[in-house]
């Protein structure tokens, strides 16, 4: 797979805009230095040369030298914010907390402070109202990130979201559009029960006129967000909570990994972006490819791992649009195809990669592909490690479609 | 306040407009030469125009599934607009929105909606733009007393007040959700009471004079320039047609009697009576105004008429935007195909 290193010369970080203004802010992650501007900037509008596909970890180190740090993806996150609130002025973010406080997540930790209660600002605990302020925000020009506070509160805003957000363009002839980022943490692991657990993606890329983002490390949120934020269509950023403070394998027993002993949460301080609709192979195999997203990227890794699997794992970062040339080339290589997911199965995002795969690649498969989800329940409490799709679940499935 | 004869008129000729419209279409409609639902604005006029009327051409508005007079009363064009309900290639959203998704962006207009309430968020939403931008705009939420019930105004009114936010809300009451009494689904008589929840002043207005609908939006769109925050009209109305349509199917929700009793105050004809009585206008100038407007009528249905359909093609184009920043893959014209393929 082909992938553009980061490199001063190939215009990916921007350090003279956004968080050199950070310098004067207290918080911990903004210890930015004026020696950042040896980077070659002017890489805004500079299309072709954004990919940052992370394979095989070989761009951090020079990612590193320019202006890298280790940041949490929370931080990470808000870096992304506090990047494009200084170089637009047209962003604003709201949502339940997110002002005075700085969110619950941390997200939006200082940037009220620093950008003012007119651009970092308090909403009430009204998401359809959230959302619906925020079409009509973007109808207008402005770019809104509204952050609704947990993935499985977005349902009361779903109305103006379908209705409006993601089908204002059309109607209209193309004559609005909704450019907008609607942010919410999603995904179990953290005991949350059923209603601040869930996984929604399918509901979304179910949704034409949505596009459908999920990130599985730091240095992805920050580029992918940015690059949401950038993006003249409504784009639904889901971040899996779980892994905000570090990455997760799945292995709840084991104590915490935090994002500073992993190479992908080595994170830029200032201007770059990763492409909607490119996957990244966390892991190059030969056995069968594995197609995931967020959390689960890593559980498949360590699956991977302790299954003795020669697995492929494919960590799909934008789920609509869906790189299906990157799946494609995978599938045809190994032959085999497990889809995992922390969704419950039915009709979940996997029913649509099996379908993307099999139209595409029938011919290459040797075996039926395998989904690997959560269970057709509501998110359990006491048994949450019985839900969620562990590496031990993850590898006996490995296993399965190799033998098959 | 005394109104000048400009504005007089200008009233007038927005609400003729309006009604030549919905009668064009209604009739239309029964000739089957108009496809889709048609929830005629006939009987409201004096709102949409006396709102209208106070408002620049740079405000916004939202409007509702009734939402053809919003957009007449704020200049929209007729031709584009029949085309529209006609669902040809020249109209407004070229033939993908119609009757109930009609918008304008050079007129402020968002668009009609065709979910109740929906439209008073995003009208908050355009409120917190004009104010962020430091334009001097201010926008307006057209929606009726059924809206009131659900959750987006509820949440709308209380963001918007929260926000300090330059907004008008402009409830059409016309006493009718779809076909359903106000009194069956709601305990109280006026919605203005709503408007002290949310901290906002609200006063009501008889919504069938069109002067006084105008007299109240000039003073809720002029506290709202000046910083003093959002505000709510209830203007007391009522719709001459049914909830869709022209006819509805021999089905009574309401009697006859209370229809006549409506139509007689018919806020067109007895606005002329008064230009008439005060000397402001003549019968003559009057019949001018409607007459050179049905001629934009007339012209208006046979641009339609002669207007293409969209082409085949256009099916799959404009769901997404088309991306200059990463065109990969982004081709949404291609992801649609193949999906629909």
């Amino acid at each position: 797979m082909a992938a553009t290193q980061i490199t001063s010369d190939n215009d990916t970080v921007d350090n003279d805009t956004a968080d050199n203004d950070t310098a004067d802010n207290d918080t911990a992650d903004n210890n930015d230095t004026a020696d950042n501007d040896t980077a070659d900037n002017d890489t805004v509008d500079n299309d072709d040369t954004d990919e940052m596909s992370m394979t095989s970890g070989m761009t951090n180190e020079q990612a590193g030298e320019l202006t890298s740090r280790p940041m949490a993806m929370n931080i990470a996150i808000r870096s992304a914010l506090d990047v494009m609130l200084g170089r637009d002025d047209d962003v604003v973010t709201f949502g339940e907390d997110v002002g005075y406080f700085g969110g619950v997540f941390r997200c939006t930790d200082g940037l009220q402070q620093k950008y003012g209660v007119h651009r970092v600002f308090d909403t009430p605990i009204a998401e359809g109202g959230i959302i619906g302020v925020a079409v009509g925000m973007a109808a207008y020009g402005l770019r809104p990130v509204p952050e609704i506070q947990f993935a499985d509160y977005v349902y009361p805003g779903l109305d103006q979201l379908i209705s409006e957000a993601a089908r204002l363009r059309y109607r209209s002839g193309a004559e609005f559009t909704a450019a907008m980022t609607v942010r919410m943490p999603c995904g179990g692991g953290i005991h949350g029960g059923q209603t601040h657990s869930q996984s929604p993606e399918s509901i979304f890329t179910h949704v034409c006129g949505l596009k459908t983002v999920m990130p599985s490390n730091p240095y992805d949120a920050k580029g992918l967000l940015i690059a949401a934020i950038e993006d003249n269509d409504p784009v639904i950023f889901l971040e899996p909570k779980r892994i905000y403070n570090g990455p997760f394998d799945g292995h709840y027993e084991r104590p915490v990994v935090p994002w500073s002993s992993h190479p992908l949460g080595v994170v830029p301080d200032g201007y770059y972006r990763i492409p909607l609709g490119r996957a990244a192979i966390r892991r190059s195999g030969n056995d069968l490819t594995v197609l995931t997203y967020g959390t689960m990227v890593h559980v498949c890794e360590v699956a991977a791992q302790e299954s003795g699997v020669d697995a492929e794992v494919i960590d799909l970062r934008t789920l609509l649009p869906l790189d299906t040339d990157t799946i494609e080339a995978s599938v045809a290589k190994t032959g085999r195809c497990v889809i995992v997911h922390e969704a419950t199965l039915t009709s979940g995002f996997g029913a649509e990669l099996a379908a993307t795969v099999q139209a595409s690649c029938f011919y290459s498969l040797e075996a039926p592909i395998e989904r690997v989800t959560g269970w057709d329940t509501p998110y359990p409490h006491a048994q949450e490690w019985d839900y969620f799709p562990g590496p031990a679940r993850v590898g006996a499935a490995f296993k399965r479609v190799v033998a098959a | 306040m005394e109104l000048t004869r400009d504005v007089q008129m200008d009233l007038h000729r927005r609400m003729v407009r309006i009604r030549l419209f919905e009668e064009a279409a209604g009739r239309l409609a029964e000739a089957a030469k108009l496809p889709g639902f048609l929830h005629l604005y006939v009987g409201e006029e004096a709102v949409a125009a006396g709102v209208c009327t106070a408002l620049n051409d740079d405000d916004h508005i939202t409007s509702t599934h009734r939402g053809h007079g919003h957009l007449v009363a704020k200049g929209g064009d007729f031709n584009r607009m029949m085309a529209e309900l006609m669902g040809k290639a020249t109209g407004y959203c070229k033939g993908k929105g119609g009757s109930m998704h009609i918008s304008d962006l050079s007129l402020g207009m968002l668009g009609a909606n065709g979910i109740v309430g929906a439209g008073t968020p995003i009208a908050v939403g355009a409120a917190f733009a004009d104010k962020y931008r430091k334009r001097g705009q201010v926008a307006v939420a057209f929606f009726g007393d059924g809206a009131t019930n659900i959750g987006a105004f509820h949440e709308a009114a209380n963001m918007a007040c929260a926000l300090h936010l330059p907004i008008v809300f402009a409830c059409e009451n016309n006493e009718y959700g779809e076909f359903t009494r106000r009194d069956r689904t709601m305990a109280i008589t006026d919605i203005v009471d709503r408007a002290v929840g949310y901290g906002m002043p609200g006063v009501i207005v008889d919504g069938m004079d069109v002067v006084a609908v105008h007299e109240a939006t000039l003073g809720a769109v002029a506290r709202a320039r000046a910083g003093g925050g959002p505000s709510l009209i209830e203007a007391k109305t009522y719709r001459f047609y049914n909830h869709h349509g022209v006819q509805n199917l021999g089905l009574k929700y309401r009697t006859d009697d209370e229809v006549a009793v409506w139509k007689q105050r018919d806020p067109i004809f007895s606005f002329e009576e008064r230009l008439i009585d005060v000397g402001t206008a003549t019968a003559a100038d009057i019949e001018q105004v409607w007459s050179a407007l049905g001629d934009d009528i007339a012209a208006a249905i046979a641009f339609a008429e002669d207007s293409p359909l969209p082409e085949p093609d256009q099916l799959l184009v404009d769901v997404y935007t088309t991306h200059t920043n990463h065109t990969n893959h982004t081709d949404h014209t291609s992801m649609t195909a193949r999906g629909a393929s």
